[in-house]
């Protein structure tokens, strides 16, 4: 039982590489050799998981959608977070709202929410997503696209840059570690 | 015949020239006024004409000037890609009075025609469809009216116990504020705070 200990103590932060991890790999592997099983705890097992593959619903709306694709870009490849961007609202955990949210477009973008399955996380990102912006005293503009769907993290900037968004999947899939339950 | 801008214009005002209210050539433009019930004829000729030959609609945008009895004035840009030449074609109206569409001359007037109608709320009569183009289903108001305000009448959000977006009364945290512009070494009169400077600039200019 000497992993399932060490992996409390930890609770849930990762452990970087060197002897340290590698004592515990081959615990593991031990164990494995010996019994068969490890034992973990299932909300984190979970939420490790999902924070490995964030499936983002492609949402460009305005010029914000250029530093998305960047993000996706092979310089700073959100691919290698397991973040893939997906065509589909049903694939999809996580959709960034990249861009200027417009009344026109704001039931189109709630029913795109709505058709994404639980657990579903939203990225606002950039100043018009945020609060308007720029077009805050617009008559066709939304004021914040917190006011049509609930919002995890927000990265702020006009556009953001590509680092930032990368910054902002990383705060989220920190947040998913840290609220450490299935069910949201 | 290829003429160069300043003789299409004496050729235009010599030929359609009483059916136009004003040809005028500045800055190396072209504009002809027309009024509406002469504008299909002036668009067919500036269209059909061999000296002419402006086959493509640009553009149609309106322009709304409120105090005036006429308010709206709609202008059309035409090209003639044969000269390489435009030609600019103005025609004046209020909220009441339609004009006829250009729709039959330009199949690109449609849409053209249907953003006026939206923006500013300029009739366009035997347009085949005309109807919102840019703004919200639903929208009320034709929002590029020097009348209508800036955050417009509603606002939106999601409601939760409807279970969709729903409009509501514009409510700003914060009044919109009109910054002047002027740059800060022209237009500012006033002493910054902490200027230590400002005090002896005046003195030399005086002296």
């Amino acid at each position: 039982m000497g992993i399932e200990t060490s992996m409390q103590t930890n609770q849930g932060t990762a452990i970087p590489p060197g002897p340290d991890q590698d004592l515990i790999l081959r615990q593991v592997t031990g164990e494995l050799q010996d019994k068969g099983f490890v034992l973990a705890n299932v909300d984190k097992v979970v939420n490790w998981a999902r924070t490995g593959s964030l499936w983002p619903m492609t949402f460009g709306l305005a010029c914000c959608a250029v530093e998305m694709i960047h993000a996706y870009m092979p310089r700073y490849d959100l691919d290698r977070f397991g973040v893939v961007p997906r065509p589909s609202p049903r694939q999809s955990d996580v959709i960034i709202v990249a861009g200027t949210l417009t009344n026109k477009m704001a039931p189109a973008f709630r029913k795109v929410y709505d058709q994404m399955a639980e657990p579903r996380y939203v990225i606002s990102m950039g100043s018009c997503a945020n609060g308007g912006g720029y077009y805050h005293y617009s008559y066709s503009v939304v004021r914040g696209c917190d006011r049509v769907v609930p919002v995890d993290v927000y990265v702020p900037g006009c556009p953001p840059t590509a680092e930032a968004l990368i910054y902002g999947v990383m705060q989220l899939q920190k947040k998913i570690k840290r609220t450490g339950t299935i069910w949201r | 015949m290829d003429l160069d801008i300043k003789d299409l214009g004496d050729y235009i005002s010599s030929t359609i020239g009483a059916d136009a209210d004003d040809v005028s050539y500045a800055q190396d433009e072209l504009t002809v006024t027309v009024s509406a019930d002469k504008l299909i004829k002036t668009l067919g000729f500036l269209r059909d004409d061999a000296n002419c030959q402006f086959k493509q609609l640009m553009d149609i945008c309106g322009v709304d000037y409120p105090s005036q009895p006429l308010r709206f004035c709609v202008v059309y840009h035409l090209l003639s890609l044969t000269l390489n030449l435009r030609v600019r074609v103005k025609v004046w109206t209020d909220e009441d009075t339609a004009i006829p569409t250009a729709t039959g001359l330009f199949s690109s007037a449609g849409w053209f025609e249907r953003e006026a109608w939206d923006l500013f709320g300029i009739y366009f009569s035997d347009h085949p469809d005309l109807r919102r183009i840019l703004t919200d289903y639903g929208f009320e108001g034709h929002p590029l009216r020097k009348d209508f305000p800036l955050t417009g009448y509603v606002e939106l959000r999601y409601d939760d116990e409807q279970k969709r977006v729903v409009y509501e009364p514009v409510k700003l945290t914060q009044e919109f504020r009109s910054f002047d512009f002027l740059s800060p070494w022209e237009g500012v009169q006033t002493v910054l705070p902490g200027d230590e400077k400002a005090e002896d600039a005046g003195k030399e200019d005086a002296s």
